[in-house]
């Protein structure tokens, strides 16, 4: 108890002292303290022969380094497929609670993503997200991923919740657009270990069937013919 | 005597050390229980408390060492199963706490049903909720040691349309064999095979390989087309401790962390089975049993458990409607809506030309009303329209029935409980099925199956009844009183054995007499009597007094003391003398002209006889509906209400039990009792049920008083219509699943339901020329109902058809019910 009275008493004490102020800085010799008010010219002096750092955003592309955390990607297999099975980890490990998932099932006649499940809704809200990448490191497919596009910015809260179409990853030469079932034989653990490398004829002769119109046929088509 | 013996078993204890601790449990406790009751948990699959020990998963290992004969505490060689094993005297056991040969044991364990289990967690219903996720990250090795390739099987394999299995995630528990053998009587699944190539599995050839055997008359009483079918399957997804059994409703909706949980209580029967509700942004996903012991103990029906998404159809109502000029249905502000009904009532309530025949209102409530809004509805009808036509029971009903729920049932308290008709020595069940009218009352009864002498007074024996391995009193509708006065002495000695129960259904309305012969076989016997209705609201509404007859707490409106009581509480002048119509009658008033409107809440058109025709005949109707129905389709006004997810109430279960539920989903919806104090105020009378506790309040502080019961009606039995020719007897009740309106929108769970089929003699069967397999038309007219029949053993000259399956909606078809002689002719091929 007697501590703090004891601590006190020292710095009354100290207070009494008659002692003149003494500064801590360095004291320079007679040419030294004639040339201080211009010294920090210096500096600037030195930095007319170095590289710059200003980067001349927007009027240039912003460097980035390539694991920069920007938006989300949801990604394909080779063939189009998603790659996303909505097992919703991504959101569970969300800190920020800015993920949303719904999933559903695959059906014969609509598969979007290799075996039994899929996510049917997919919502990331760029209001929310810390690009802290925890959803990178959960998901058990490697359907997310993050790309170095960090100009999220937009008039309305509603246009920041990006949909799964606006994630899902471009359509790659060569690929075909979900729904279509899977390359004939295979099984989702072929997707998963990454045996499936291109897309098959009779894909794309399904799509072509249930929807002639779709323009991802052609490049298939061409990549098949190759493969 | 019973209680001296219970009390002797409870003191019979015995004393063992778990892990360091000395524990003092009763006799025959497994090792498993006695350490959960000090806190020492052990990994389990296999085991479950309402199920006979298996022994099956291994994982419960723990070492045990005992005294020998000559009293030196010697260890076992080998840990043992803890879920198996009883405890004895001086025991020591060790779990994986204390015992590294245990912890060993269980890791091994684990590592073996690892070995197959595929690594399929993020596509898993079950992923978040698993008991071998979750004890395997607790209880397992760290890392793998597995290289090979896993066992694969085709998937998912339907077990019914509900069920799925996905057979490599099974661990072989056999929970769901055994809770389908022992719990629901409906072994639909067991274990097939041997070896690593073991698996669960309904039935199948070609897992067997027994090419072109079949099973012999396996599929006999199940028209459905599988082998097996059960009322009760969704329990075992329910059990299940690993993804192996899922729902294909639930499949891939949703993750545990998503939803949030609520206690509710099922609007399905009269059981008030307590369930949860999980739901995600205000929408129900699935439905869980919650463990009630003294109800529905962890079970639920598939009806309860799965039929939620009739409340969230396209038709659900959200905005009032109101009929224009045009005689269009259009959208109109509340204000607007509440204005014009109660316009519309009072000008029926109080018509200004007093010689118009079409006058008064009729309130039918319908039986899925919660306590508070049958009550609502009561005084609605009595203190604000000035009339007793207000009856919930839209279905089979009678005068007689309404006296004896008046003077048996209302403001009884809590009678005949689930425990009880467990218990009982003796059961006889009068019109009521309890598996497919009761839901969990036959889980109950199931559990003392071969300890209980159960009769049924029926036309056969259903497929639940045979089950409870019940002795028929076979009698065709009609011919219940008789059946009940002329039971041989051995049965009325098996009912006077103290503890025994009559259960009657309500069905029994139908049969005049019935009612009377059972209250009179009860006080001559001493038997409990239950009355079990089928739907959630009918106990409710007795209570409190929604009946034409019956004010609140069982007081007779024929009483002027009961009377003046209710009318001091209620703080009007006086309530109507005269005795109302009931739902029958108030319908075939509304056809005939004498009625100026109608006020109907929940009922559905096609469950009751010429109601369709009634709203269309009454000069106003406001309906009060959560769905647009035949009846608001034809309504003057129409006023959304709350489904019963989206509100609170209590239903008041068969026992008398009360079963209050909290909101489960916030909404904007209102409750019956809040809309008709809002239509009363636009009347101006507060009717004070705006909010769920004023009318508890109410109902609480008017109680019951005995000495205003209306008498109980004697009646003598009816006259039994008899066949003649073709002209049959009818025989019907409603199947557990069936077309039920809140069964719409689930395929999943109709498809588990039974095929509609006609049930005759095979004496009838011969007259009519027809035999299985064979089609038969029922009734006449346009549409008549056209089944398969099935030759069942049965009285003769009656026939058998469900009320409301699909392809046999009785009273939609027929406008008949059991009793009646319905006309059946065979279908040439």
């Amino acid at each position: 108890m007697t501590e703090r009275d004891e601590v006190w008493k020292v710095n009354r004490a100290k207070d009494g002292e008659d002692k003149p102020f003494e500064s801590n800085l360095p004291k320079h010799g007679e040419i030294g303290q004639m040339l201080l008010p211009i010294a920090g010219f210096g500096i600037t002096l030195r930095n007319f022969f170095k590289p710059t750092v200003t980067e001349q955003y927007p009027r240039e592309p912003a460097k980035l380094e390539k694991r920069y955390h920007g938006r989300h990607q949801l990604n394909r297999y080779p063939d189009g497929l998603e790659k996303c099975i909505g097992c919703e980890l991504c959101a569970w490990a969300c800190p920020a609670d800015a993920i949303y998932v719904e999933a559903d099932s695959n059906e014969p006649d609509a598969q979007y993503s290799p075996g039994e499940r899929y996510g049917r809704v997919y919502q990331i809200n760029y209001l929310r997200c810390i690009f802290c990448g925890l959803c990178i490191e959960a998901c058990p497919t490697r359907a997310l991923t993050m790309t170095n596009d960090f100009e999220l910015a937009g008039p309305t809260r509603e246009g920041l919740i990006y949909e799964k179409d606006d994630l899902l990853a471009p359509l790659e030469d060569g690929m075909l657009a979900a729904p279509h079932p899977m390359v004939p034989g295979t099984t989702d653990n072929d997707y998963y270990r990454g045996d499936v490398l291109a897309t098959a004829q009779s894909q794309v002769d399904w799509v072509k069937e249930h929807r002639p119109e779709d323009p991802t046929i052609e490049t298939a088509q061409k990549a098949g013919s190759r493969g | 005597m019973t209680a001296v013996d219970e009390n002797k078993q409870a003191v019979e204890t015995v004393t063992l050390t778990i892990d360091g601790i000395e524990t003092t449990v009763p006799k025959g406790t497994l090792i498993i229980r006695a350490a959960e009751e000090i806190g020492v948990d052990i990994p389990r699959f296999c085991d479950h408390p309402a199920l006979e020990p298996a022994g099956a998963c291994r994982q419960c290992l723990v070492d045990v060492a005992a005294p020998d004969r000559e009293g030196n505490v010697r260890p076992f060689p080998k840990p043992q199963p803890s879920c198996t094993m009883t405890v004895m005297n001086g025991m020591v056991v060790n779990t994986q706490h204390t015992s590294e040969s245990a912890k060993k044991a269980q890791e091994g364990v684990m590592e073996l049903l690892l070995i197959n289990h595929p690594l399929d967690c993020p596509i898993c219903d079950k992923g978040g909720e698993c008991p071998l996720q979750n004890q395997a990250m607790s209880h397992g090795r760290s890392e793998t040691r597995f290289v090979d390739v896993k066992r694969v099987y085709e998937k998912p394999l339907a077990l019914s349309s509900e069920v799925l299995l996905d057979r490599e995630r099974c661990v072989l528990c056999q929970r769901c064999t055994r809770f389908s053998k022992e719990i629901a009587g409906d072994p639909f699944i067991d274990l097939q095979n041997r070896g690593a190539m073991q698996q669960i599995g309904t039935f199948n050839e070609d897992v067997l390989e027994f090419e072109g055997y079949e099973p012999l008359a396996a599929s006999a009483e199940d028209e459905s087309g599988r082998p097996f079918s059960s009322y009760y399957s969704g329990n075992t997804i329910q059990i299940c401790p690993v993804g192996a059994l899922t729902s294909a409703a639930y499949r891939f909706r949703s993750r545990p962390f998503d939803l949030t949980s609520s206690a509710g209580i099922s609007e399905h029967d009269s059981s008030g089975s307590a369930l949860r509700t999980d739901h995600r942004r205000g929408k129900i996903l699935r439905r869980l049993a919650d463990n009630d012991p003294v109800v529905n103990e962890e079970w639920l029906s598939d009806k309860d458990r799965f039929a939620f998404t009739w409340q969230n159809q396209a038709d659900r109502l959200t905005r009032p409607l109101v009929r224009n000029e045009d005689g269009e249905l259009v959208e109109a502000s509340w204000p607007d809506a509440l204005a014009a009904a109660a316009q519309g009532l009072k000008a029926a309530a109080t018509p200004a030309d007093e010689d118009t025949a079409a006058a008064g209102v009729g309130v039918l409530p319908g039986g899925r009303v919660t306590m508070e809004d049958a009550y609502a509805y009561g005084k609605f009808a009595r203190a604000v329209l000035g009339t007793n036509d207000v009856d919930t029971r839209t279905r089979v009903a009678s005068d007689e029935e309404q006296a004896f729920l008046g003077a048996k049932v209302a403001g009884t308290g809590i009678g005949v409980t689930f425990t009880d008709l467990e218990k009982a020595p003796a059961v006889l069940l009068v019109g009521f099925e309890p598996e497919d009218e009761g839901g969990v009352v036959f889980l109950r009864m199931f559990k003392s199956v071969g300890k209980q002498d159960v009769l049924t007074v029926a036309p056969f024996l259903s497929r639940g009844s045979e089950k409870l391995g019940a002795t028929l009193i076979a009698t065709a509708p009609g011919g219940e009183a008789e059946a009940l006065g002329t039971l041989t002495s051995e049965q009325r000695e098996a009912l006077s054995v103290e503890g025994a129960v009559i259960v009657v259904g309500e069905r029994v309305a139908g049969s005049a007499g019935a009612l009377t012969a059972a209250v009179k076989l009860s006080e001559e016997t001493g038997a409990g009597l239950a009355w079990i209705p089928r739907r959630a609201g009918e106990r409710g509404a007795v209570e409190a007094g929604a009946l034409p007859g019956l004010l609140p707490g069982g007081r007779s409106v024929a009483d002027a003391g009961a009377r003046a009581a209710v009318a001091s509480a209620w703080g009007v002048e006086s309530l109507p003398a005269t005795e109302g119509r009931d739902a029958a009658a108030i319908v075939s008033a509304a056809i005939d002209g004498e009625i100026g409107a109608l006020l109907v809440g929940g009922v559905t058109a096609s469950d009751v006889p010429g109601l369709a025709e009634a709203v269309e005949a009454a000069p106003f109707v406001v309906s009060i509906e959560v769905r647009m129905s035949d009846v608001a389709a034809n309504a003057d006004v129409v006023l959304p209400v709350a489904p019963p997810s989206e509100k609170s109430g209590t239903f008041v279960n068969w026992e008398g039990r009360l079963r209050s539920f909290a909101t489960a989903i916030r909404t904007q919806a209102v409750s019956d009792h809040r809309m008709l104090a809002m239509i009363a105020r636009e009347l101006g009378v507060e009717l004070g049920t705006a909010v769920l506790e004023g009318a508890t309040a109410e109902l609480a502080a008017l109680g019951a008083d005995d000495s205003q019961r209306p008498a109980a009606r004697a009646v003598a039995a009816g006259e039994q219509l008899t066949a003649e020719g073709d002209a049959l007897v009818l025989a019907t009740w409603h199947l557990l699943v069936d077309d039920g309106a809140l069964q719409d929108g689930e395929p999943y769970l109709a498809g588990t339901g039974r095929t509609a089929v006609a049930r005759v003699s095979a004496a009838t069967a011969e007259s009519l020329g027809v035999s299985s397999g064979s089609l038969v038309t029922v009734g006449e007219g346009d549409e008549p109902i056209e089944l398969p029949v099935v030759v069942t053993d049965m009285v003769d000259g009656v026939v058998w058809i469900p009320t409301k399956s699909p392809g046999s909606w009785v009273v939609d078809s027929l406008g008949a019910s059991a009793g009646d002689v319905v006309r059946v002719r065979g279908v040439a091929r």
